[in-house]
């Protein structure tokens, strides 16, 4: 027996590119504006949500049963608070510098729409099993898109990947000289809007009527 | 002409559907069409027929702006040999300009027309002719120092991303050459504001003479702390100075009186629309002078002479050629009232009252770009909702 059927697996990859949730559902759009300036940040971000929607939708669907319709949206606020609690902490404690520039962007995790929205459209209706592999394909589909914004900025921003300067100093002697365009935030829309045109454009089947 | 006419007809089987060089049939279009009037006509359906197609209007805009960019070459010479102290005529200062300008007006135009030929070729349809303008414009509205290859990257971006995301020519949102220069000033603001950077070699010559500062009235003007550099100000620029281009500014922006040249042309040939321009002006008068009746000892720009604000930095270029732009400015009449007069307002409230910015002409055409659809639905709707009133009352 399969570890993933392929139904399960479907869970696990259509998030990464045909359901992607910041370039087809457009959710998470802030935090992928606010924390991709650097590449750094923007893993952690990225592993933050990760844990925090998987095991938000494990919760959830272990509970669905139990949980009264009418209170449901709170019930799943108190169980992503905690964990956002947990990561903030966590990164607190281990990666203080990333937590420090992040800042704000780790406790909005709580109003992040893709987990509210995950858990709203799939834990409330699945078996653990298959809610904790949404969650992860969720996260890891929106965990990519965040990364590549963040390799772009920083390397035409910063000149640098991960800190590291990889433009030769040769070149800044040269006249070139980094984009101050991209580290604004206008400049990650605009990121995120040519990686949308270049997916639209090689998957037609995506493009509306 | 008639030997060009014959060498086209010769090679343009090849070029058409079915022959061996048919990818680059919008290639050959766009030289053809650029070079000879088309004889195409429409064949079915009632049209209204005009001899002036967009690419002979865009053909009047460049001519239009000949002037401005003369004028400029010789502005950049003659400052340039101003600053260093070298004697010099008007060849010379020319000459000067010439070389230092025209890289510029090439590179804009090459990675431009790349980008417009790769794209018509991906998307097959024509060339548009909307970049012969925008190539002209760029080189223009940039300072002169600025390096060639930030030009190029910002003409690519703008017009990928100004443009051709929106459909092309006659899409485009906002002006493409606006978007290039937005580009640049938030990208590398180092090269796009300051003190340096308006007169050519201004920071790698040696010899400069002693108290020339290379700033600009505007900012001359913005970081007057007292009424005595208020003056000294207009002793190193007297109006007149402002008005015949005696300035240091962007290539093609420094000269009123070349730009009015230019606004000439196009309103004789009808291309730019006399109302957008009138009230741009009208707006920036407005809000010039209501600055000067609130103007207070702190910020004392707010008591620079109203009419002073419309010879300086890039209001009168902004007015004539960006803020009439006719894809991206309102279409209905009433509309470019509105449009226009927005647009001088807000441009010297940026300019006066942000420290941020020295200059407003730029952020208000491409703020006021980005409301125009709003102001016309506002207006066609307003329109409706009158005839349906006067239609009641007759029923």
């Amino acid at each position: 027996m399969s570890l993933f059927s392929s139904k399960d697996l479907k869970l696990l990859t259509n998030p990464l590119n045909m359901n992607n949730p910041i370039t087809i559902q457009v959710l998470g759009i802030c935090s992928a504006l606010a924390v991709t300036v650097k590449l750094e940040p923007a893993v952690v971000m990225s592993v933050s949500v990760l844990f925090v929607l998987a095991l938000a939708n494990v919760i959830i669907s272990l509970l669905r049963n139990t949980i009264p319709t009418r209170i449901r949206i709170i019930v799943q606020l108190v169980v992503i608070a905690s964990l956002v609690i947990v990561v903030d902490q966590v990164l607190k404690a281990f990666v203080y510098d990333v937590s420090k520039q992040l800042s704000v962007f780790v406790g909005l995790i709580i109003t992040n729409c893709i987990i509210m929205g995950r858990l709203e459209a799939f834990a409330l209706g699945n078996k653990p099993w298959p809610a904790f592999l949404d969650g992860v394909g969720n996260a890891a589909g929106y965990g990519v898109i965040l990364i590549v914004v963040a390799f772009f900025r920083e390397l035409l921003g910063s000149g640098t990947i991960w800190g590291f300067q990889v433009i030769p100093e040769g070149f800044y002697e040269m006249g070139y000289a980094n984009n101050g365009l991209m580290i604004l935030p206008p400049m990650a829309l605009i990121v995120v809007g040519i990686i949308i045109w270049i997916q639209r454009a090689r998957s037609r089947d995506l493009i509306e009527s | 002409m008639k030997g060009l006419r014959n060498y086209l007809d010769k090679i343009k089987p090849s070029f058409e559907k079915g022959g061996k060089l048919e990818k680059f049939g919008s290639t050959f279009e766009a030289f053809e069409t650029f070079l000879f009037v088309p004889d195409k006509t429409t064949k079915t359906g009632a049209h209204i027929r005009d001899a002036n197609d967009s690419k002979r209007a865009m053909s009047v805009v460049v001519f239009a702006l000949i002037p401005a960019l003369l004028f400029g070459m010789w502005n950049v010479g003659y400052f340039h040999f101003a600053a260093t102290g070298l004697e010099g005529g008007f060849i010379d200062y020319f000459w000067h300009g010439f070389l230092k300008v025209m890289p510029i007006v090439i590179v804009s135009y090459v990675s431009g027309l790349a980008v417009e030929f790769i794209f018509a070729q991906i998307r097959g349809h024509e060339v548009n002719e909307g970049f012969l303008v925008s190539g002209m414009l760029i080189p223009l509205i940039v300072p002169v120092d600025v390096p060639l290859w930030m030009v190029a990257v910002a003409t690519v971006f703008a017009v990928i991303i100004g443009k051709e995301v929106f459909g092309g020519t006659g899409m485009n949102i906002l002006n493409p050459a606006l978007t290039a220069r937005a580009f640049l000033f938030f990208a590398y603001p180092s090269k796009m504001s300051g003190d340096k950077i308006w007169i050519s070699d201004f920071e790698t010559s040696e010899r400069l003479v002693d108290g020339f500062s290379g700033a600009t009235p505007l900012a001359e003007a913005a970081s007057a702390t007292s009424p005595e550099m208020l003056d000294a100000m207009h002793q190193h620029y007297s109006v007149a100075d402002m008005f015949f281009g005696f300035v240091p500014g962007s290539i093609g922006e420094t000269s009123t009186l070349a730009i009015l040249i230019g606004a000439g042309i196009l309103l004789f040939t009808g291309i730019g629309n006399w109302k957008i321009m009138l009230s741009v002006f009208v707006g920036g008068i407005t809000m010039g002078g209501l600055l000067n009746i609130f103007a207070t000892d702190t910020n004392l720009y707010m008591s620079l002479p109203a009419y002073e604000h419309l010879l300086l930095g890039g209001f009168a270029f902004g007015a004539v050629f960006m803020a009439t732009d006719p894809v991206t400015a309102t279409q209905t009449e009433t509309g470019k009232w509105l449009y226009g007069f927005l647009i001088g307002f807000i441009a010297i409230l940026v300019r006066v009252l942000n420290p941020a910015y020295p200059e407003g002409v730029m952020l208000a055409i491409l703020l006021l770009n980005v409301f125009a659809p709003l102001i016309d639905f506002y207006i066609v709707k307003g329109n409706i909702r009158r005839r349906l009133q006067r239609a009641k009352i007759k029923a």
